[in-house]
């Protein structure tokens, strides 16, 4: 059993606006392993990305962070300062973005803006730093690193500015690399170069990622574990195999049968009747109620937490706590 | 072998890009070169590519979007592309289009009823009370209410909004339905709505497909056949289940194994090309794919590579497999 790397612990995250208060993260717990490849599913909206921003700090008001833990490595950032959560920022927590063209200045050269990154968290000097700098983007399999290093984010390919992303976020020796939606923007053949690209990077370099992704593939064919969001809730997270051979959660069955593959040709496809709740009025009881085919009298008025049904598996849902517990259920 | 619906010949498509001062200079992109395709009647075509391989832009040529710079467009047994203006409006009424992004395909200013009755009003000279009869018939069909026809599209989801742009498309009972990337802007539930709704729709009224998209997955569930393109140029066509199960273009078989299976046990390792797509503005000589091609030999730096038949409508462009020239 490897060591934690990082523990969140009932997370909330929640949105004052003039509307109303927006639930987008209702208690979530979850630990990454390190060395782990840790997926983060869910459609539109369910706050994939919300969860991320809220491990690095970074919701602004009218947002705000509620957890009763999140602990990186044995320190917990929700009691460091502000000059402290910068230093964990980039440092130890690095996070790649969806769109790299809007992450990257289109006005600085590439030179610039990822020695500024290695200078301010390694104290190094300009030409120590220009050598790391050429490192890292070797590291990530960019071809001619000093060639790249002169350019501008616009004489790059999508596929080559998402690798720049990732070295620049590897520059100063991150344990934890968030990327979100990292190969949404990319072509299938691109998507496979950065996502074999960042397995060999957390065997390399000893990395733990949080993959945050709405593409079930892409989920199954690089995550350890996964967990799945709905409406702000993890309903299902364990192994990637059990959950996608032996998903538990009416939810986590609908959405994989929603994906079209060949062997479903001819048949239609399971599609979910309704949509997502909105986080305003969060409804009592289970989320997913009112579009569960299984749905019981309980699931409209108490909320299920996540529980064990297998090593290392967990679900929130009623069909799996037996009958006679329900009644005590609280 | 029934008539095939829509025969599209020999069509290139060269966009001119004008540089230098006062655009003296102009370079020529080459979006479609020589495409060859046939779509029979009641079948889906689906179309796949990267981005730039120019399946928008052969979808856009066939619905006479855009002006096409040679080759001939048979729809119906009409070529489309030395038809009159005027006789072109008239034929649109068979052929209708839906685009990726419901939220910008559709106006915003309309409502539900106004968008979908426009194209009854100009071509069907629909009025009245009929008209909105008509329209509702169509909304129902997609899946829509009563209650949904005077609303304005910022008040649906990308979802619903898409069954409206597919009503939309359906208002004139038309033969061809091009179809680029409906679903690409949809969460996968949603997409399976959409896709088992196009299924539905097909059988109904015998509708013809031309599905563009970069999504392997929904290609290979939806289409009879499927043509895959690089740089402009066809690669490889045949039956989905040709294509699916014994690829013979090394592209094909690259962008198979990278697309991302929702098996887990069935991890495989991608056969990771490398580097990037080339600009279409300057295609290497010879084969476009050879500078990303794995099995590459000299040949194919230098001659292009033309369509051999592997039999029952199964074709590819590559060198290997013709094997008087790897043995010359």
């Amino acid at each position: 059993m490897s060591a934690v790397l990082l523990s969140v612990e009932d997370l909330y995250v929640r949105f004052r606006t003039y509307a109303g208060l927006v639930h987008a993260v209702n208690g979530i717990s979850f630990e990454i392993q390190k060395g782990e490849v840790f997926g983060l599913v869910g459609e539109t909206g369910c706050g994939k990305s919300v969860t991320s921003l809220a491990l690095l700090r970074l919701i602004p008001p009218p947002g705000e962070i509620e957890a009763k833990r999140i602990n990186l490595g044995g320190d917990d950032l929700l009691s460091l300062d502000e000059a402290q959560m910068q230093r964990v920022r980039g440092k130890r927590i690095a996070m790649v973005f969806q769109d790299p063209t809007a992450g990257l200045n289109p006005v600085f050269s590439i030179n610039d803006q990822i020695t500024i990154i290695i200078r301010h968290h390694e104290g190094l000097r300009k030409g120590k730093a220009e050598d790391l700098a050429k490192e890292t983007l070797a590291a990530v399999g960019l071809p001619s690193p000093a060639e790249i290093m002169k350019m501008y984010p616009h004489e790059l390919s999508g596929g080559m500015q998402q690798r720049v992303m990732i070295a620049m976020a590897l520059s100063s020796g991150a344990e934890l690399l968030i990327a979100d939606e990292p190969t949404t923007a990319l072509d299938v053949t691109i998507q496979a170069q950065i996502l074999t690209m960042l397995i060999k990077l957390r065997e390399t370099h000893g990395l733990s990622i949080l993959l945050i992704t709405h593409n079930l593939g892409v989920v199954a064919q690089t995550c350890d574990r996964v967990g799945i969001l709905y409406a702000g809730s993890l309903i299902e997270v364990g192994n990637t195999i059990d959950v996608f051979q032996h998903m538990k959660h009416p939810y986590t069955r609908a959405m994989l049968a929603a994906v079209p593959q060949a062997e479903s040709r001819g048949q239609r496809l399971v599609d979910i009747p309704g949509s997502v709740p909105s986080g305003l009025n969060p409804l009592p009881g289970c989320a997913y109620h009112p579009r569960c085919p299984h749905v019981m009298d309980i699931c409209q008025v108490e909320k299920p937490s996540l529980q064990v049904v297998g090593e290392g598996h967990t679900v929130a849902c009623f069909l799996h706590i037996p009958s006679g517990d329900r009644e005590a259920y609280n | 072998m029934k008539e095939p619906l829509v025969e599209v010949k020999g069509l290139t498509k060269h966009f001119e890009i004008r540089k230098g001062l006062f655009g003296r200079r102009s370079t020529v992109v080459q979006a479609l070169d020589r495409v060859n395709l046939s779509i029979e009647c009641g079948k889906t075509v689906g179309v796949v590519g990267e981005s730039g391989c120019g399946k928008t832009t052969l979808g856009r040529c066939i619905m006479c979007l855009i002006p096409s710079t040679a080759g001939e467009i048979w729809v119906a047994g009409e070529n489309v592309l030395a038809l009159s203006a005027k006789e072109l409006r008239d034929r649109r009424q068979h052929m209708q289009m839906v685009f990726q992004n419901p939220y910008s395909s559709l106006n915003p200013r309309l409502s539900v009823h106004n968008l979908v009755a426009e194209p009854l009003i100009t071509h069907a000279k629909v009025r009245g009370e009929e008209l909105t009869e008509r329209v509702l018939e169509l909304l129902q069909k997609v899946g829509m209410h009563e209650e949904h026809l005077y609303r304005y599209p910022h008040e649906f989801s990308g979802g619903q909004l898409q069954r409206i742009a597919v009503a939309r498309a359906l208002a004139l009972n038309p033969k061809l339905l091009v179809l680029d990337e409906p679903t690409s802007a949809l969460d996968v539930s949603v997409q399976a709505s959409i896709l088992n709704l196009l299924q539905e729709l097909q059988e109904e009224a015998n509708l013809t497909y031309l599905f563009i998209s970069h999504d392997l997955s929904i290609v290979e569930y939806l289409s009879d056949h499927i043509a895959v393109m690089y740089l402009g140029r066809i690669v490889e066509i045949g039956s989905a289940e040709d294509i699916f199960t014994n690829p013979q273009h090394p592209y094909t078989e690259a962008l198979l194994s990278s697309t991302p299976n929702v098996d887990p046990l069935k991890r495989k390792q991608p056969i990771v090309l490398e580097g990037n797509l080339p600009s279409p503005a300057a295609p290497p000589p010879g084969c476009y794919f050879h500078t990303r091609c794995p099995k590459a030999f000299d040949l194919c730096h230098q001659v292009e590579p033309q369509m051999i038949d592997l039999g029952s409508g199964h074709q590819a462009a590559c060198h290997l497999l013709d094997e008087d020239k790897i043995a010359g």
